[in-house]
């Protein structure tokens, strides 16, 4: 059942890009900033969570999870270390996507030759 | 276009934004809406894929299993950059491929490999964060912002989690 509401929801959130691709026509960099900043607020006001454990990786793979995790982070450290953790903790739980988006895409770089 | 920016222009150049506005090709909305739907959430599926492998055989929960999944998908993602077709896949389905995370793969690996004649340190290194830059940026300013309205009107509370 998960692997439906994954499909679904997954889908239905890169509608509402398309939707700012076509009808509101932002460009790709201002629709990715709209959707991680709207992912960040439904995780702080504690939406998100329950969102991805209703659709699993229909929640965790589109972009909006990436203002969740950044949320995530800095309020897991807000609790233990104080108002100091929300600057210590932000890229705590995104390390994973950062650094293995810049890792590959470097390396990737060196070894392939620009196509087109 | 809003008429705050409709002012700056001169009448000769109003009247060419509204021809332009006028010619241009009506987009396709649902179609294009289909196919987001479509791919996405194939890409999302595939996701769920990894996430249960990586519960099954790798030992994490549910929770932690979302950040490996993350880096493979990721992996994934650049390594169909790299030999083109991620992009062949993204003409066909618009901000189905570019919402997940592989699109912000992709962006900041096309980026990379196209920038490489420009140098490894000014191309490579900096042209890589042309559209991951501005999501990186505005993603840490809201969560420093939901962090400390945390902090000021629920000190000790669990929000969030």
């Amino acid at each position: 059942m998960i692997y439906l509401w994954a499909f679904v929801i997954g889908g239905a959130i890169c509608i509402i890009g398309q939707i700012c691709f076509d009808v509101i026509k932002l460009t790709p960099a201002h629709t990715m900033s709209l959707l991680v900043v709207l992912g960040a607020v439904l995780d702080g006001v504690g939406l998100y969570e329950p969102l991805i454990k209703f659709a699993g990786a229909g929640a965790t793979v589109p972009i909006t999870s990436f203002g969740n995790a950044l949320v995530h982070g800095a309020l897991e450290e807000l609790q233990k270390d104080g108002w100091i953790g929300v600057i210590t903790g932000i890229f705590k739980v995104t390390s994973a996507g950062i650094s293995a988006a810049i890792i590959f895409s470097f390396f990737a770089a060196l070894l392939v030759r620009p196509k087109g | 276009m809003s008429n705050n920016k409709k002012k700056k222009l001169t009448p000769v150049q109003q009247e060419y934004k509204e021809l332009s506005d006028k010619r241009e090709p009506a987009r396709p909305v649902l179609k294009n809406c289909v196919r987001a739907f479509l791919v996405g959430g194939t890409i999302c599926l595939i996701g769920q894929a990894i996430t249960d492998m990586f519960v099954r055989w790798g030992g994490f929960d549910r929770e932690k299993a979302a950040n490996p999944t993350v880096a493979v998908l990721i992996l994934l993602s650049v390594i169909l950059t790299s030999l083109g077709i991620y992009d062949k896949i993204a003409q066909w389905a618009g901000a189905g491929t570019a919402v997940p995370v592989t699109g912000f793969a992709n962006s900041m690996a096309s980026e990379a490999i196209e920038s490489r004649s420009e140098g490894i340190v000014l191309g490579v290194g900096g042209k890589m964060f042309t559209l991951a830059g501005p999501v990186i940026v505005f993603g840490t300013v809201a969560a420093f912002v939901v962090g400390i309205l945390h902090f000021i009107f629920n000190p000790n509370g669990a929000g969030g989690h």
